[in-house]
């Protein structure tokens, strides 16, 4: 018998930790009310919001689910304490924010306060703790991002939410969010996938060649910290003058400003994870391994797609993932340049001094990065070679 | 027949291995042995070109290993190495069948090929066949490993260490089921090891490599007795050398007429052992049996005789 399911309540570290940040979270402002969208707001702590029928089961749930945090041996009433709890801040928020709108005036802003985002904060951590204990499979971990993702599109879709400034900023501006969204995944996915396709056949020569290898890597290395704004100033002058003396160039839409320059330094800057990862990737067969190989009369084609790259698949997918993750992230800078993306928005916020504007840039860029970290994840751990034969004792086959 | 002619490999202008010439008889197992860095593993390795020699030849009945391609060349040669080299993302069953399958063999011939020889290396096809190499045991793998090598039924099998990772019992085992294999198949094998206990095990003939240069070819007997060099001497072991040269030959090439008292020996026990087992009981001479026969005794003079320097 396990001794953590036989009833002994040891307390979970990050568990009491959480509960002590979360519980001292509840003093701080949880709302703020402006009364417009630019100047300073007074902050609300959670009982001055509304009134009692809102309040007491919004921190019930709160206060409770940190407590359930607490106990080590039960992971699952953890994972259920972290819900539990972020429905309570959720409750707190939707609820709160139309009464806090009576009677403010007409362009009255509500926003989320320092105690909202400490809370939100605890709750994930305390979450990502309990799911972590509970090691999920990959295909389950893939099911919880997308019950996540389902249940913040049924709470931002529902309109519950749509008493906050952030949501106003979004209602004024639907449109220019969308051709955002769309312009931030052209430029992160579109970057990864010109890097991929440069990248993997550069990673393959390198591979193969050491002189090579030693010219290439540190290249990339070094285009890796330039700092991104330099970039973008290399960028535009250098095409500037292309589209200025190349007018082949100039109609396919190179421009010193706008997307190309965007486009090309994200390309760079994930030329060096493609290729490095795709280097070791397939230098991660064991030594043996490829001599076997060498010696049994297969050809570098036929050692390079039977044995090479299935077994550096994950360290591949590795280089892709990181190079995805830090596009999204990058591709915010975008924005300074007419790039387009949520960029746009951050920067428009910060010259008018609107923080939910920034937000409404911000928030999507962070969701996008961790959605498509955990969905890389999950294939990283996939395509794990199949080195066992648990399908043989009847449990389902990983993907070879 | 395996022909190697004057073949050597320069590394920056020094010699790794040195104007090797010997041949090598069909269906027979040569054992290469040398200290590491004596260029044993080098000249194992030009014999399938994963080495490509400075000068010189290597012929396989008569052909130049050069008049092939690299990849045909090695698709016709077996190669096992120490640490097996299984691909680990494909189970036993593909793992053998790599040659076959690169040499577009029919599925049902590979399938025929492979349970065959799950078979003759003890391992139940129905039981293996699906496994992948990180579920096997260290001596399952390099049986495996060996089976591999012999899939396409190559004109020679070329085996780098091939026990050098397995603990001494396996090791010995692993040893005695190579040897019966060989004689089932009549294969040709050349095996490098720095052993010169397995040397003389094996080999039909050994190779004593010493600095990039043969040193001495020949039977294990003619390297014990007289050994070229004194390198050669060092590696046959001073003063073991008499007990060396006992355990190569078995009590029946020995047995004369005549009696003798106590328990008896087999017939295939090597003389070694047959004195081990004189001293311990205390007796002059064994009986020696076959198939529940008697055929005579072995003496301890006999013995002696041949532990002695002629």
């Amino acid at each position: 018998m396990i001794p953590a399911r036989a009833g002994t309540f040891g307390l979970s570290a990050p568990g009491v930790l959480l509960a002590l940040f979360g519980f001292a979270s509840l003093l701080a402002p949880f709302m703020t009310l402006a009364a417009n969208r630019i100047v300073e707001g007074k902050g609300l702590t959670a009982w001055q919001l509304a009134g009692p029928e809102v309040i007491y089961p919004g921190l019930l749930s709160i206060i409770i689910g940190l407590i359930l945090g607490l106990f080590s041996s039960w992971p699952r009433v953890r994972l259920a304490g972290a819900v539990l709890g972020l429905a309570g801040l959720f409750w707190l928020l939707s609820q709160s924010a139309p009464q806090l709108l009576q009677g403010a005036g007409e362009y009255a802003r509500v926003s989320p306060g320092l105690g909202f985002w400490c809370l939100l904060a605890v709750l994930i951590l305390l979450m990502a703790d309990a799911l972590t204990q509970l090691s999920p499979r990959p295909m389950t971990r893939l099911g919880l991002l997308l019950t996540i993702v389902t249940v913040l599109f049924i709470l931002l879709g529902s309109g519950a939410l749509s008493d906050l400034s952030i949501m106003k900023e979004y209602a004024s501006r639907q449109g220019a969010f969308y051709n955002a969204a769309l312009r931030h995944l052209g430029l992160a996915f579109g970057s990864l996938a010109a890097a991929t396709v440069i990248g993997i056949p550069l990673g393959i020569l390198c591979y193969h060649h050491a002189g090579l290898r030693r010219i290439a890597l540190p290249i990339l290395s070094f285009l890796q910290t330039i700092p991104s704004l330099a970039m973008f100033g290399i960028m535009i002058p250098l095409l500037g003058w292309i589209a200025s003396t190349v007018p082949a160039a100039k109609a396919i839409g190179i421009a010193g400003v706008g997307f190309a320059p965007a486009f090309l330094a994200l390309l760079l800057y994930s030329l060096l994870p493609v290729v490095a990862n795709m280097v070791s990737g397939l230098q991660s067969a064991p030594e043996s391994v490829r001599d076997a190989a060498r010696g049994m009369g297969m050809t570098l084609m036929q050692r390079l797609f039977r044995v090479e790259l299935p077994l550096g698949l994950p360290v591949i997918l590795a280089g892709l993932r990181i190079a995805l993750v830090q596009n999204i992230g990058l591709a915010v800078i975008a924005g300074l340049i007419g790039g387009g993306g949520f960029g746009t928005f951050v920067f428009q916020g910060l010259n008018q001094t609107a923080t939910d504007l920034i937000l409404l840039g911000a928030l999507p860029t962070v969701a996008l990065a961790l959605t498509a970290a955990i969905v890389m994840d999950v294939l990283v751990e996939v395509t794990q070679p199949s080195q066992s034969a648990q399908h043989t004792q009847g449990m389902p086959r990983k993907p070879s | 027949m395996i022909e190697i002619d004057k073949i050597s490999k320069l590394y920056d202008g020094v010699a790794a291995v040195d104007e090797v010439s010997m041949t090598v008889d069909t269906a027979t197992i040569t054992v290469i042995v040398g200290t590491s860095g004596s260029g044993k593993t080098t000249l194992l390795r030009m014999i399938n070109r994963l080495v490509e020699p400075t000068s010189g030849e290597v012929r396989i009945n008569g052909k130049s290993t050069h008049s092939v391609s690299k990849t045909d060349l090695r698709r016709r040669i077996g190669y096992a190495i120490q640490g097996h080299g299984l691909f680990p993302h494909y189970t036993v069953a593909r793992n053998i069948a790599i040659v076959p399958t690169l040499l577009g063999w029919s599925s049902e011939k590979i399938d025929d090929r492979v349970d065959e020889l799950l078979s003759l290396f003890a391992l139940e096809p129905d039981q293996y066949r699906d496994r992948f190499p990180a579920e096997l045991s260290g001596g399952q793998l390099q049986r495996v490993g060996v089976a591999r090598a012999l899939a396409s039924r190559p004109d020679l099998l070329l085996m780098d260490e091939p026990f050098g990772a397995l603990d001494p019992i396996i090791r010995a085992q692993a040893q005695i089921d190579l040897r019966r294999i060989q004689q089932t198949l009549g294969s040709t094998i050349m095996l490098v090891t720095h052993d010169m206990e397995e040397a003389m095990q094996l080999g039909d003939r050994v190779a004593v490599m010493d600095q990039g240069r043969l040193v001495q070819y020949g039977t294990p007997a003619e390297i014990i007795q007289n050994p070229a060099t004194e390198f050669v001497a060092n590696m046959v072991g001073g003063v073991d050398r008499s007990l060396r040269l006992l355990s190569l030959f078995p009590v029946s090439e020995f047995v004369e007429d005549g009696s003798a008292e106590g328990e008896s020996v087999e017939a295939n026990t090597s003389l070694r052992d047959a004195l081990s087992i004189c001293l311990w009981t205390g007796r002059d001479a064994l009986p020696v049996v076959q198939d529940g026969s008697l055929l005579g005794r072995v003496t301890l003079d006999a013995i002696r005789k041949r532990a002695a320097i002629s």
